[in-house]
């Protein structure tokens, strides 16, 4: 081999011929577009702004939570259905506390409904029953009612706060239940 | 690296999908063209005229690269438009000024239809100064004109989907002109009809452009003129091959 040879015999330089340059640089500009193009279009998914109704919501003063009725077996004085329809949120008025319950069935995620009279919730799918407090006592749910957290806000009234959610391993967190 | 490459390329998987290689023969070049879905619908091998872009303009070939990309960029603007009054000028300016990429997909889109409108119109001047449209060749001319009246129906139902004042009037306008086609419009020569069942009301679904023309022009532009114009640019291509291939020069 003649080693001062720098050409090959089609006139190009350390092996790669104009023909492979020019070739590599139209398919590597190709799949560069190409890349680009996809991550850019994969991006366009996922919009900077969401249209969702807002998480928190403000439900009045904890004084507006009074009542002169005689607490049930489980310590409660009441039970809210005011906010069930908008926000899936039953406030619960106990003795000494207020929370707000996630009005989700937690067998199957169905909406229970609530019985003033037995003073209990049922589940119309699949019949669970909880109590007033959200414990549950028959049916096929594993765990009582969850609640959201709930917090006293700046101008004094209770603000609950959907993002947070409590299941009966953390009902002794402070900051699911107001002390009244 | 070479034996993980002939590893791959040897798998059953791969020579399922990839059937037959780059060996650069006749045949193998005739089966490459034949056996893909996509490709079938061209000749085995092309003319060497075909290839003369001082002939052929590549107009046909551009027109249908811009209606590919139509589709794609449609495709992704459908997932953030709304066909209804309330949401689709929101949408419109959502897609703009805020969704990442939003602003050039709407552009791309809005550009390819206007290029597309353009190319087609000048597809049919070289026909027509190639003399291409002639015999055998004289019905594949007639689907091209459909075609033509097609792109132009698609630009048309497009215009009235951002849902600004451009839109609504631009519609107005275009509607307007469809009072007075004969017999079939209602203030039209020989009009057998009145305002609420001629042609008309048909394409407005309403006497007026509102939220129904609104719909109406969606699902047309979206969907039904896509779908005739894939048809009938299938048959296109195929007549080409059917009629004696790509015209060349005499």
């Amino acid at each position: 081999m003649n080693e001062t040879k720098c050409c090959c015999d089609d006139g190009s330089a350390k092996g790669i011929s104009r023909r492979q340059l020019l070739s590599l640089a139209g398919w590597g500009a190709f799949f560069t577009t190409l890349g680009v193009s996809l991550l850019g279009t994969v991006r366009f998914l996922f919009p900077r702004v969401l249209f969702e109704p807002p998480l928190t919501f403000k439900i009045g003063l904890p004084e507006d939570f009074k009542s002169d009725e005689k607490a049930d077996g489980h310590n409660v004085l009441f039970v809210s259905e005011k906010w069930k329809d908008s926000q899936r949120v039953w406030i619960v008025r106990e003795k000494d506390k207020i929370y707000a319950m996630f009005t989700r069935c937690t067998h199957l995620g169905c909406t229970p409904n609530w019985f003033p009279e037995d003073g209990i919730f049922k589940c119309p799918c699949h019949g669970s029953q909880y109590y007033s407090n959200g414990v549950n006592f028959a049916g096929p749910a594993p765990r009582p009612l969850d609640r959201f957290a709930v917090t006293i806000s700046d101008d004094g009234q209770i603000l609950v706060d959907k993002s947070k959610l409590y299941s009966i391993k953390e009902f002794d967190d402070p900051n699911s239940y107001i002390k009244v | 690296m070479k034996d993980i490459l002939k590893k791959v390329t040897e798998s059953q998987v791969w020579k399922s999908v990839f059937r037959h290689g780059y060996a650069d023969e006749t045949k193998n070049r005739m089966l490459q063209i034949r056996s893909n879905v996509f490709l079938h619908l061209h000749p085995f091998k092309m003319p060497r005229h075909a290839f003369k872009i001082r002939f052929t303009w590549c107009m046909g070939g551009v027109t249908f690269f811009l209606f590919l990309i139509e589709v794609i960029t449609g495709l992704l603007l459908m997932f953030y438009y709304r066909p209804v009054t309330e949401y689709a000028y929101l949408d419109m300016k959502f897609l703009e000024f805020d969704v990442p990429f939003g602003i050039i997909l709407r552009n791309i889109h809005r550009w390819g239809a206007h290029a597309m409108v353009a190319t087609v119109m000048v597809h049919m001047l070289r026909v027509f100064l190639t003399g291409s449209y002639k015999p055998p060749r004289e019905f594949n001319w007639v689907v091209g004109v459909i075609l033509l009246v097609l792109t132009l129906l698609l630009s048309f139902t497009g215009y009235l989907l951002p849902w600004d004042q451009l839109a609504f009037w631009a519609i107005t306008v275009g509607s307007n002109m469809a009072r007075a086609t004969p017999i079939l419009g209602h203030e039209g020569p020989f009009a057998i009809v009145d305002k609420y069942n001629d042609v008309r009301f048909a394409l407005l679904g309403g006497t007026d452009v509102g939220a129904s023309a609104l719909l109406r022009f969606y699902v047309l532009h979206i969907m039904l003129l896509p779908l005739v114009a894939i048809i009938l640019m299938a048959v296109h291509f195929w007549r080409i091959r059917k009629d004696g291939g790509i015209s060349r020069p005499l």
